[in-house]
């Protein structure tokens, strides 16, 4: 039975472990939206079906082959760029930042390069010998560079800092030196004054109100402060699906999008939390597993890439709620209510599918 | 740069990214176990400040106000209620445009424009979720009005309140006083807590004296409040407890009889039950409409009441001082009596006037020519004001100051609403206190004189004057005149009686004595001498009275006035004290009509309506339009 199981998703390229665990964190996040959304059934089934529509792109994507994906790679990414050109000179405004494209159906571009940028990368990187000369990382590093700047230009700083760390993290797992990694911390660290400099009013405020949410309780502090009541007063086994106060009576904002991290902390507490970590964690995990025993540059780099940017949403979003990090649009993925981005993750997911499923059992 | 050639080396990469993995994941187990770290110090450590900050997100306690309790006159009949009435209330969070929609509202003439920049304030000030209040009673047209264009006005909304509400309007008004907002001077007196919600306060008169009683207890309400204050639940609470109905001593017939007989008048009437002390009409003319005055007086409003010449705001019946005139002549024969200082059967020669041994000065009586001969019973009731200057004389004025004073004048009576004025009775100890010139700090015999015919220095209020013939009608037994008869819980039903408040009675304890003044009052009207007559005839129950006419000295200082109006605010005050049936008096009367010139020609037909509206014989009705319309023959004394 389980053998005939394991053939048929075989056939469909799709990796059991790692469907399990994305299921498991669909099923959470379907009763923590029906709670967030006030027991909304027409909000549960437009989540449905983005859900619906993720599977079958993640379908699709783990029926392409690695190689095909590899060649096909610069062109999604020069693709990318022009839709990113195309937001920058005509996008719709949505929330004071240019981020939507309405081409029959309204996306955000930046959720392409989301998978466009490693997969350019890892391309670069495949045919040349690792750990890379200092050229070719300079010539990644221009790769990551342009559309990091024009997702930072609509302006969108939660979603440039999340490319730019995929591009690093790119970087990173192609095994560039220690010295190079220390000389970018450093490099990161003294430009964050000039960094402040560039930002946004809104971004500063979301930094400032990290460091002190009391100063503003009812403007950009309000969101921490009631996140924080939210997870605190949720203790340690909650207070029971659709029974939070918090979420349910709308203290909490954005507690379907941004938010829902709170909303799952405050109804089942710090098991409910914590077990929402670790079947991100076994996600994560699969995912370096798959990349671990991925049998080409491209693969591997991509397959880990895929893997560590996941978790990077996991832990900016949960920081972030949880009042680690300065609030920054960045939802709980899989979980948060939400188009584009759902497609996006499970897109990757069927990379990595696809990465695992296609091994040619000859090459070792 | 040299360029080397360098083969991929598969193994070596191969162990390279298995490298990064490792630190890969040792970098997610860190960062996870912050965020786990982090889970615990929120959730386990720090749970119950959490937990309590939650429960004040959510659960908030509401002050329920209570429904103010009613007031019934002594028949029932109800006086003050508490009426749903609609009002325009406006949610500033759920109005997009608040500048737009009212100047709409404006434009449909449901709020006065001049008022919008005042409502834009007291809206601004208000939080987001809580209605404002933009206009109050709206008529059934207006609600109409507002209803069929309602769709385009969101977050605004008619909503019913209770509000006070006076049957009788301007009929009770200074008897039971008004509602009006609560003032920042009545805030530092009023406990928070008990006032929380209401929005309205008794502020004169019944209303005001028994506020603590009409108002009840506050509720409570804790409810469920979304993040908007929204309220989602009610959770549970006190209820209010409403205040205590009180039924008044106040007879509605006799005091809407007062009020329509002093229509187009300045005036007051009083009357009182002299066996108990209740006061039974309670009126002052003009008035004003206290269910206008409780929604609101606009400035120009408000300006124009506080301004007319006439005082509608003035209770006259509880604050007017006026010269008694011959109205006090019972009271100064009784003591004369009573002292054997007369004989009531010697006679005097009345000519018209009367002067003090050895001087040449003529104290004027107001019938020219003189009464002829005059025994007490006589002079009582043509008025003779000779005979009274010369019993004057024979008194003194201190024990004149005696009598009167234990006839309660010159004294608040301590009726139980508030702002009484106590009048005046003039003494030598007085007189020394009252002026600054050493020479006119003596008592001289003259003031005795006119003091005799009520006239001087002598004030009295209209409920003291009432207190003291309701006195004569009980042979001297006074009691504390009052308005409140019981009160009644509105949820038991029980209803709590207040005792009688005897007060001391006037040492005369001949009641011989008392039935002469009675005989020669009920002469007044009965003789055909008799000053009114006329305002016995025909009525069902024999009735004692006495006339009086005050000159009014001074008009103050009313030079605006036009020479006309000036003229007529120099005619005399009619004055007329009354009791009836004469047989057990049910009903004490007095009567004052500012500038009506004739005690007996436009007082004493006023106490006559009203005695006979509250001894309700309708046999009689057409009593009351033979007396309005009949000429009288005006012989005041």
């Amino acid at each position: 039975m389980a053998a005939r199981g394991s053939r048929f998703l075989g056939h469909l390229h799709v990796d059991g472990p790692l469907l399990i665990g994305i299921c498991a964190i669909l099923g959470v996040g379907l009763l923590a939206l029906y709670s967030a959304v006030g027991q909304n059934t027409a909000m549960l089934t437009a989540q449905g079906m983005r859900i619906l529509l993720a599977m079958v792109a993640l379908l699709i994507m783990a029926q392409v082959e690695p190689t095909l994906l590899r060649r096909a790679a610069p062109w999604i990414y020069v693709f990318g760029l022009v839709l990113l050109t195309l937001v920058l000179v005509s996008g719709d405004v949505g929330k004071g930042a240019k981020r939507w494209l309405d081409i029959g159906v309204r996306f955000q571009p930046s959720e392409i390069m989301k998978l466009a940028l490693p997969m350019v990368m890892a391309w670069y990187l495949h045919e040349r010998p690792l750990p890379p000369s200092a050229g070719v990382i300079l010539a990644t590093l221009v790769f990551m560079l342009v559309p990091v700047a024009m997702i930072g230009l609509q302006p969108d700083l939660g979603t440039a800092i999340l490319i730019g760390l995929s591009g690093a993290t790119v970087v990173f797992l192609s095994g560039i030196g220690v010295r190079y990694i220390f000389s970018a911390i450093a490099i990161g660290l003294g430009s964050m004054p000039v960094l402040w400099y560039m930002m946004h009013d809104y971004q500063k405020q979301r930094v400032l109100t990290l460091l002190d949410p009391d100063r503003d309780p009812l403007g950009s502090g309000y969101h921490i402060i009631q996140s924080k009541i939210a997870i605190g007063s949720g203790g340690i086994f909650g207070k029971g699906w659709l029974n939070g106060s918090q979420g349910q009576l709308e203290f909490l904002p954005e507690r379907s999008t941004d938010f829902i991290f709170a909303v799952i902390g405050e109804e089942f507490g710090l098991m409910g939390a914590a077990a929402v970590l670790l079947i991100y964690l076994f996600i994560v995990g699969r995912g370096l597993a798959i990349a671990t025993m991925a049998q080409d540059t491209f693969s591997r780099v991509l397959a880990g890439t895929i893997s560590i940017t996941f978790f990077f949403y996991v832990f900016v979003n949960s920081a972030m709620v949880t009042g680690l990090l300065p609030v920054v649009g960045v939802p709980l993925p899989l979980i948060s209510a939400g188009g584009t981005s759902m497609v996006t993750l499970m897109a990757g997911f069927g990379i990595l599918m696809s990465i695992q499923t296609h091994r040619k059992l000859l090459a070792r | 740069m040299a360029y080397t050639l360098r083969i991929k080396d598969h193994w070596a990469e191969q162990r390279l990214f298995l490298h990064r993995i490792i630190v890969s994941v040792l970098i997610v187990v860190v960062l996870m176990a912050l965020v786990a770290g982090r889970l615990t110090q929120l959730q386990v450590f720090d749970y119950e400040y959490f937990s309590a900050q939650s429960q004040g997100n959510r659960i908030r306690l509401q002050a329920v106000p209570p429904t103010r309790g009613l007031i019934f006159d002594r028949n029932g009949k109800i006086l003050a209620e508490n009426l749903p009435t609609y009002q325009l209330e406006l949610i500033p969070e759920q109005v997009p445009d608040i500048d737009d929609a009212l100047a709409r509202l404006g434009a449909l003439g449901l709020i006065e424009p001049d008022n919008i920049t005042e409502l834009k304030k007291q809206i601004d000030g208000n939080r987001r979720f809580d209605s404002v209040p933009v206009r109050l009673r709206l008529s059934d047209e207006e609600v109409a009005r507002f209803a069929v264009k309602r769709l385009n006005f969101p977050g605004i909304e008619i909503r019913a309140r209770l509000s006070r509400n006076y049957p009788y309007g301007g009929a009770t008004a200074h008897a039971l006083g008004y509602m009006g907002g609560i003032s920042s001077a009545d805030k530092e007196k009023l406990s928070q807590t008990d006032y929380a919600g209401t929005s309205h306060i008794g502020k004169i008169s019944i209303e005001r004296a028994y506020e603590n009683e009409l108002h009840g207890t506050v509720g409570t309400q804790e409810v469920l409040v979304n993040a908007r204050g929204r309220i989602m639940q009610v959770l549970g609470g006190e209820p209010a407890t409403p205040g205590q109905d009180l039924i008044l001593t106040l007879d509605i017939d006799a005091q809407l009889a007062a009020q329509s007989a002093l229509e187009g008048r300045r005036g007051a009437v009083v009357a009182i039950d002299p066996s108990t002390g209740e006061v039974l009409v309670f009126s002052s003319s003009p008035t004003f409409d206290p269910n206008t005055i409780s929604v609101g007086l606009s400035h120009s409003q408000f300006n124009a009441l506080q301004g007319d010449p006439s005082l509608p705001l003035f209770n006259r019946a509880l604050r007017g001082s006026y010269p008694p005139g011959s109205t006090i002549k019972p009271i100064l024969a009784l003591a004369a009596i009573h002292d054997k200082t007369v004989d009531p059967e010697h006679q005097i020669m009345c000519r018209g006037y009367f002067s003090l041994p050895g001087k040449s000065h003529r104290y004027r009586d107001w019938k020219r020519g003189g009464h002829g001969l005059m025994n007490l019973n006589d002079a009582i009731a043509q008025s003779c004001d000779t005979y009274f200057y010369s019993l004057a004389v024979d008194m003194g004025i201190d024990r004149m100051q005696e009598i009167l004073e234990q006839f309660g004048l010159g004294a608040v009576t301590g009726i139980d609403v508030g702002g009484e004025k106590p009048g005046l009775v003039p003494s030598r100890a007085w007189k020394q206190k009252a002026f600054s010139n050493p020479g006119d700090r003596v008592w001289f015999p003259g003031e005795t004189v006119i003091t005799g015919i009520g006239q001087g220095y002598l004030l009295v209020t209209p409920l003291q004057l009432a207190q003291a013939v309701a006195t004569i009608a009980a042979h001297g037994k006074r009691f504390r005149p009052h308005l409140l008869h019981a009160t009644r819980d509105p949820v038991s039903g029980s209803i709590y009686e207040l005792p009688e408040q005897p007060l001391d009675p006037v040492p005369v304890p001949d009641d011989e004595q008392w039935e002469f003044i009675v005989s020669a009052m009920h002469a007044v009207m009965s003789e055909p001498r008799g000053t009114a007559r006329a305002v016995s005839k025909g009525a069902p129950f024999m009735m004692a009275g006495k006339s009086g006419t005050a000159q009014v000295f001074s008009v103050g200082q009313e030079e605006e006035y036009n020479s006309e109006e000036i003229a007529e605010r120099m005619r005399d005050h009619a004055l007329f004290i009354a009791f009836a049936p004469l047989e057990n008096p049910r009903i004490a009367v007095a009567v004052i009509v500012e500038n009506g010139e004739s005690g007996s020609g436009v007082a004493a037909p006023v106490a006559r309506r009203v005695m006979e509206a509250y001894l309700g014989n309708k046999a009689a009705g057409t009593g009351s339009e033979t007396i309005s319309s009949t000429g009288w023959i005006g012989n005041g004394g």
